[in-house]
């Protein structure tokens, strides 16, 4: 059946902000999804609340909604562009879970929309826990035994008929939020209550546990017709009770025989057909009993996924393209292969090569979060390796992972034998983020590979290999490194650094010594098909091996290098920068060359650039492609610190960067060529010292003066960052945080209380610099700029001070020489512009404010590095938008229990979301939204602010209270607004005993908190803040927020969001 | 740790790869050809198709599951050779009882470990397959591929008559259940006889045949017609085998004389060899197909079926003109799949749809043949015709 033409136009929903558990294979699969339609020629109508995706530029969808990820947004969307379908099926959870909202309230029948890919009882029969469990049994396949459970009495009768331990699974969640295993009594009930919690419609299933068995994923698509085809099978290493995105995956399944494999193939088959999914791509789940065999599925996700992403990218079988394709009624047959072009999508890739995906922890940024995984996600990215062997594609992808990994080095760190053994038995026995390489740990220090079994379930498959690499360490050590033995260790994937740090030598020791003996990796394609059909797009990995498949040719080409794995302070963003890039450079003429190993970008899309290096992003791997290729520039600012570290060192090795001279990037970084700089220019910045001992930091603290702002240098997303407002407080930040050292010195800085924070973003061809966009900051100085809320245009800067930003801006763009994006953020405070710091590249803001102001900035600058003029592109004036943009901060505290959601100079949200509209209340309100933030228009705010924020309170109570809230209050802040005459009754802190306020928030009494805490790292807040993200509540830790909040809420009182196309704002 | 022993294959056209010997140590000369199936090593192994041919598989970590007694096509290991990129000799599988380079060697058969299978792939894809050598033993590669160049090739070599069974026998297994094996079915004398002629029949066309409701009788390539005919068979199956149809003339004769007077159903070799028998050619591929993700279309339902496949030669579809009909068709290069007679009660397919390795999508056909066997008596030449209607009819009832 080919195109159905009764379809005209369609509606795509994206997923929203990045969030553990929904990261950017969404932008990725919704991107291939609108670009495969619009091939089509169908009308496109999108609705994505995150602006730092590819899918929301302006010319990928006819009509492209920036707005909150709401039933109600998507249904005045639907009203005023009436598409024919709507696909649900490539927006993640979120996506689906949309859609099943839309269905149900009646609003697709009304506006005869039809739901394309997967129906409404298709989504529901895969979705809802028990009627999926009742499908599997019905079709003859084994699930584990679980019941569901409402409440805590059908939870503990569900406990004893299927005893402990037990896994809780919410409905209807993402990445397994509220998801854990429960061992004890005790533990189940919180465990229940916690996941009660978190599903949206209050269900659980209590399932029996499966811990330990083998986990297997089968990607499975299906057309019109009931061709299904398996497209990816994925083996994890870590066994059942790691959730699958916190898991290390391998791809194709090692460790099963044709028989079991076909076994779980024909499984996946009769569940797609049982379930029902018309057409697309589904996620099925399977557990298997290592000592017989035993099957049992355990879920499936009717819709593109994170796994769909990775089994595209490790098959290049384009996943979310088809699956589009499909649902708009092609038949697999009827589509051809992209990479073969002369075979049909209808078939099941082959892969000559083995796929390691490792997930990408952060840990570090939450203080108090236990680094324990278990089935709810805690993982922020990943990176995906490719190798000949699964040896080299598992070291690759940890040197992929930028932990300061290049191999599988030891964490026992001069433990004796004895104490290790001892450690390495008990951090086994309990999955984290660092097991593998105690694995290897264990393996050195002779515990046996049965034991390592026993204790991680880990099957021993990957055990044996594991002991290969760790078991060709002493003959590497031994260091008479020959070549077989070079190259034999470079076939296993050791990177050169690794065998250096072993053999006791230097990495450039190891590569001319590899050099000397011709050693060189060559370049071989993923094709689909095992090479049986001849490839034409070239989609490349490297591998010690005999033939080099894709000799380069000899075109102007430009290399741009991508920003590795999503992390927090390194997410889409960068992505959206180098994507754009590409784009544009592919435009202009030249060939582009990618290197990424994020197999959640679109970057690592192969219809991006002409050519894609799936590469691990280190020095060694990036200097091979860069020899070969011979670029005539390479692009390092777009791509975030990651590509940037590499700057200077490829620069040495003689490699051309395209754009800003790396000095300059020195110059910013560095803090006294920083200072000279400012100083040169005549400008300001907050007192500061330079720290290179402890001595030093007490004396500079007290010189500059408290509080002070202290982190290391060379940081991004203000890692280690903290504000301190004592000595006291200063000698436990040396102690526990960081030491002060020789090489990596310590700022130390003024914090200027109460300043108001600005982001600039401008673009400079060396000559002209134009801003992008000023964005002032909601939150006061202080909290990181990545989470803080900002706004363009500024709402409270007056004109003089705007003016005085742009001045400075273009002054230390042409002072640094900036050909490309700079990026400023400056501190007002007391009618002064202070500068903050300064970043010559690509930053976190540039796909907020070219979707604000409706210029592609990352395009423009990319082009300008490559000699164009700002006059030849035309972009020579600043445009200041008629409306408001508002870019809010989304955080994953709900993901790491016990954990302080107060902000601060380091930066913990993973992800961000755009509210647009015609004033700042609104924008601000849409942006609130579009970040879960359900702004109360009746109950009750409770206030509790700190002294300083006291005189800022009362216009906010009396906005409040016009909007139809009461107010509660603690007693000094009730007595503050009683003397103003604002009605407000008084409730207990929580050192005062119960009923306090804690109490009253969980009793529902409370819809909004208003609580700026007393100093900076105080905890007495602490269970507020924590109740308040439990139950849901929108609470406010700054001022500024607290009364951005309140006019929000004022203007939602005067009439509900109305929906507009970004097309409209632009008015193209 | 023990220095690998050093080994080479070396093609015809003096291509030279060097690798570790694994399995036997000596030296053996084949066609090599490559298989992309990502799982089934064993039963390409034991598949007696294979005999003649070096066999290297695309997926490149080989051994991890080791080997089994229950997923052996046949009673031997039949490749000449066996190529990978890496061999993995500690197993980690719940039915694994030996290695795979345990098995080679017992079965003396030489492997080879350690090249760039991918290049090897890349050569025989552009070049086409060709006689290629093993050997551990002898380490100059100008001699091997004077060896190698000196062997003969495939076309025109009779090597049925070297894997076929010396004398008939009854075959009483069906499918193979987890936890439980083969299933045993001997006994219901009332079931319809299939006579299965052996050109190198793999095992689980005979334990698919016995699942499907036959009793089974397997007899030798150079069985007659009469001495067929004379078990008194309700149905008559033509197994897979390896090398060139065009080689095994007796297998043609017989055939010929069997059309029309039972049900026949043949796969690969036999689907062939069917073709030969109408009249038609065959002819060689440049490389073949070997593999498990092959998608074939069903011409009369458009259904497409993911099959398994082995064969390096095919049916030249023009040349059976009205003496049989297309009924499947290899999306990929848009070879022959598949025959249904006019007039004559027989199917064909090249492809495997007893899979092993490989998807079960097209394991309908076993049914299809039971439902032939049935409708003949009453049907006779026109049985196939009446069996399409009538799953036409099913097929609506389905739908509705």
């Amino acid at each position: 059946m080919p195109l159905n033409r009764d379809l005209k136009s369609i509606m795509l929903i994206g997923s929203g902000p990045i969030v553990i558990g929904q990261a950017c294979e969404f932008d990725y699969s919704g991107t291939q999804a609108l670009k495969a339609l619009r091939e089509e020629g169908l009308r496109l109508i999108l609705m994505n609340s995150n602006p730092a995706t590819i899918m929301t530029d302006p010319e990928i969808a006819d009509r492209t909604y920036i707005e909150p990820m709401t039933a109600a947004s998507a249904a005045k969307i639907i009203e005023r562009e009436r598409p024919d379908a709507l696909l649900p099926t490539v927006g993640g959870q979120t996506a689906l879970n949309l859609a099943i909202e839309l269905a149900e309230s009646g609003v697709l029948e009304r506006y005869g929309v039809k739901l394309i890919g997967a129906g409404l009882e298709a989504i529901k029969k895969a979705e809802d826990r028990d009627r999926f469990k009742r499908a599997m049994v019905a079709i003859g396949l084994e699930v584990p035994e679980s019941s569901i459970a409402h409440s805590r009495e059908e939870a503990i009768a569900v406990r004893d008929r299927l005893g402990l331990p037990l896994i809780i699974r919410p409905s209807r969640t993402l990445g397994g939020t509220g998801g854990s295993i429960a061992r004890d009594a005790a533990e189940f009930e919180s465990k229940v209550a916690w996941g009660l919690e978190a599903s949206p419609n209050r269900e659980v299933l209590i399932e029996q546990s499966v811990e330990g068995w083998k986990e297997f994923e089968l990607e499975v698509m299906r057309d019109s017709a009931d061709n299904v085809v398996i497209i990816c099978s994925i083996e994890n290493l870590d066994p059942m009770g790691v959730h699958t995105g916190d898991s290390i995956t391998v791809a194709p399944a090692q460790t099963l025989t044709d028989k079991e494999y076909q076994l779980m193939r024909d499984a996946a088959l009769r569940i797609i057909r049982e379930i029902g999914v018309d057409t697309g791509g589904s996620n099925i789940q399977f557990a298997i009993d290592p000592a017989t065999g035993r099957m049992v599925v355990i879920e499936m996700n009717p819709r593109v996924s994170r796994s769909s992403a990775l089994a595209s990218k490790a098959t290049g079988f384009p996943i979310a393209k088809i699956a589009a394709r499909l649902a708009v009624g092609y038949r697999l047959d009827e589509i051809p292969n992209d990479i073969t072009k002369m075979t049909p999508a209808c078939f099941e890739p082959t892969i000559d090569y083995v796929v390691t995906k490792i997930p990408r922890f952060a840990f570090e940024k939450f203080p108090g979060a236990i680094d324990e995984l278990g089935p709810q996600m805690k993982s922020v990215g990943e990176v995906m390796a490719i190798g000949r062997t699964f040896k080299e594609s598992l070291q690759k992808a940890l040197r992929s992972l930028e932990i300061s990994s290049y191999g599988l080095e030891s964490t026992l760190d001069g433990l004796d034998p004895d104490a290790a053994r001892a450690e390495l038995k008990r951090r086994l026995a309990v999955p984290n983020s660092r097991r593998i390489y105690q694995l290897a740990d264990a393996l050195r220090i002779g515990i046996s590979r049965e034991e390592i079994h026993r204790l991680t379930h880990i099957d021993p498959w990957f055990i044996d290999t594991f002991a290969e690499l760790v078991g060709n360490e002493p003959r590497i050590a031994r260091g008479t490194l020959g070549p077989e033995l070079l190259r034999e260790a470079k076939a296993q994937g050791f990177s050169d650094r690794r065998i250096a740090e072993l053999a006791g030598t230097d990495e450039a020791v190891i590569t001319r010594e590899r050099r000397r003996h011709g050693i060189q990796p060559v370049f071989k394609a993923v094709d689909t098909c095992g090479a049986e059909f001849q490839a034409f797009t070239p989609y490349l990995y490297s591998t010690y091996e005999g033939e080099d498949e894709a000799p380069p040719d000899s075109r102007r080409k430009v290399m741009i290098l991508g920003g590795g794995p999503n992390r927090i302070g390194q997410g889409i963003e960068f992505d959206y920068c180098c994507v754009h890039a590409s784009l544009a450079l592919k435009q202009a003429g030249f060939e582009t060359i990618m290197v990424n190993c994020n197999p959640e970008t679109v970057s690592t899309d192969y219809d991006i650039s002409d050519r894609l290096y799936f590469e691990p992003l280190t020095f060694e791997d990036v200097l091979a492609i860069a020899e070969r290729e011979r670029p005539m520039g390479v692009i390092v600012q777009f791509g975030g610190q990651t590509p940037l570290k590499l700057a200077v060192p490829l620069e040495r090795a003689g490699v051309r960067l395209l754009g800003t001279p790396s000095d300059a990037i020195d110059r910013a970084e560095d803090r006294e060529r920083f200072n000279a700089l400012v100083v040169k220019l005549g400008l300001r910045q907050p007192r500061g010292v330079l720290a290179r001992s402890f001595d030093e930091a007490i004396a500079g603290a007290a010189r500059v003066g408290y509080p002070v702002l202290i982190r290391p240098s060379y940081v991004l997303g203000g890692r280690a960052m903290e504000l301190v407002s004592n000595e006291e407080g200063l000698r436990r930040y040396l102690r526990e945080a960081l030491r002060a050292s020789e090489e990596r010195p310590l700022l130390i800085d003024s914090y200027l209380e109460g300043a108001i924070e600005v982001d600039v973003d401008a673009v400079s061809d060396g000559s002209t610099v134009v801003i992008g966009g000023i964005m002032e900051h909601v939150e006061h100085a202080g909290i990181h700029s990545g989470d803080s809320a900002c706004v363009l245009p500024p709402r409270t800067l007056n004109p003089a001070i705007q003016e005085a930003l742009r001045e400075q801006t273009r002054m230390l763009a042409r002072e640094l020489g900036v050909v490309g994006l700079i990026n400023v953020q400056y501190a007002i405070h007391q009618g002064e512009v202070y500068i903050l710091e300064v970043n010559p590249r690509a930053s976190r803001t540039i796909p907020f404010v070219s979707k604000a102001i409706g210029v592609p900035l990352a395009k423009l600058a990319a082009l300008v590095m490559t000699g164009k003029s700002l006059h030849e592109l035309g972009f020579t004036a600043e445009r200041v938008p008629a409306h408001v943009a508002v870019k809010e901060s989304v955080f994953p505290f709900a993901r790491f229990p016990g954990v302080d959601t107060v902000l601060g100079p380091e930066m913990r949200s993973t992800g961000e979301v755009m509210g647009i509209d015609m004033s700042f209340p609104m924008a601000f309100a849409k942006a609130e939204l579009a970040a879960s933030t359900d702004l109360p228009l009746a109950g009750t705010a409770f206030i509790s602010v700190r002294d300083a924020d006291k005189p800022a309170l009362e216009p906010i109570a009396r906005l409040l209270i016009t909007s139809g809230l009461d107010l509660v209050a603690t007693s000094g802040n009730a007595r503050l607004l009683a003397r103003a005459g604002i009605p407000c009754r008084v409730v207990n802190k929580v050192g005062q005993g119960s009923p306090h306020i804690v109490d009253l928030m969980r009793a529902g009494g409370i819809a909004m908190v208003i609580n700026t805490p007393d100093q900076f790292g105080e905890k007495d807040s602490f269970s507020i803040r924590r109740t308040a993200l439990e139950m849901r509540l929108p609470y406010f830790t700054t001022i500024a927020a607290a009364e951005a909040a309140a006019q929000a809420i004022a203007a939602l009182r005067n009439g509900g969001p109305g929906v507009r196309a970004l097309q409209d704002y632009y008015g193209t | 740790m023990s220095v690998p022993r050093t080994a080479y294959l070396v093609l015809a056209d003096g291509t030279a790869y060097r690798g570790r010997a694994f399995g036997a140590i000596g030296e053996s000369i084949g066609e090599v050809v490559f298989n992309t199936a990502m799982t089934g090593y064993q039963e390409v192994l034991t598949d007696p198709s294979y005999k003649g041919q070096i066999v290297c598989m695309t997926y490149p970590e080989i051994g991890n599951v080791g080997i089994n007694p229950e997923d052996a096509e046949s009673g031997r290991v039949y490749v000449e050779g066996f190529v990978v990129k890496e061999y993995w000799p500690r197993p980690s599988n719940w039915r694994s009882t030996m290695t795979l380079g345990e098995y080679l060697e017992r079965a003396g058969v030489v492997g080879i470990e350690g090249i760039d299978t991918r290049a090897l792939v890349r050569r025989i894809r552009t070049h086409g397959a060709q006689q290629a050598i093993i050997s551990s033993v002898d380490s100059d590669p100008a001699s091997l591929a004077a060896k190698a160049k000196a062997a003969p090739g495939l076309e025109g070599l009779d090597l049925v008559r070297e894997v076929t069974c010396a004398e008939a026998y009854e075959w009483e297994w069906g499918d193979w259940r987890l936890g439980q094996g083969y299933r045993h079915a001997g006994g219901n004398r009332d079931a319809p006889l299939v006579v299965a002629i052996d050109y190198g029949i793999k095992r689980n066309i005979l334990r698919r045949l016995v699942a499907t409701g036959f009793r089974l009788k397997v007899v030798p390539a150079f069985a007659t017609a009469e001495q067929i005919m004379a078990l008194n068979p309700d149905g008559i199956f033509l197994s897979n085998g390896p090398a060139d149809p065009a080689a095994v003339p007796y297998a043609r004769a017989t055939v010929a004389e069997l059309l029309g007077r039972k049900p026949i159903f043949g796969i690969c070799l036999g689907h062939q060899i069917l073709g030969l028998a109408l009249g038609g050619r065959t002819y060689k591929l440049g490389f073949g197909h070997h593999g498990a993700n092959h998608p074939v279309k069903d011409l009369r339902t458009n259904r497409v079926e993911i099959t398994s496949q082995n064969h390096g030669f095919a049916v030249d579809a023009e040349s059976l003109t009205g003496r049989a009909e297309l009924s499947h068709l290899n999306l990929n290069d848009q070879t022959v799949e598949g025959l249904r007679g006019v007039g004559v009660p027989f199917f064909s397919v090249q492809y495997h749809p007893e899979a092993s390795p490989g998807p079960h999508d097209a394991g309908y056909l076993f049914a299809r043949f039971r439902r032939l066997v049935e409708a003949f008596p009453r049907y006779g030449a026109e049985a196939l015709d009446r069996l399409a209607v009538e799953e036409e009819s099913v097929k609506l009832k389905l739908e509705d």
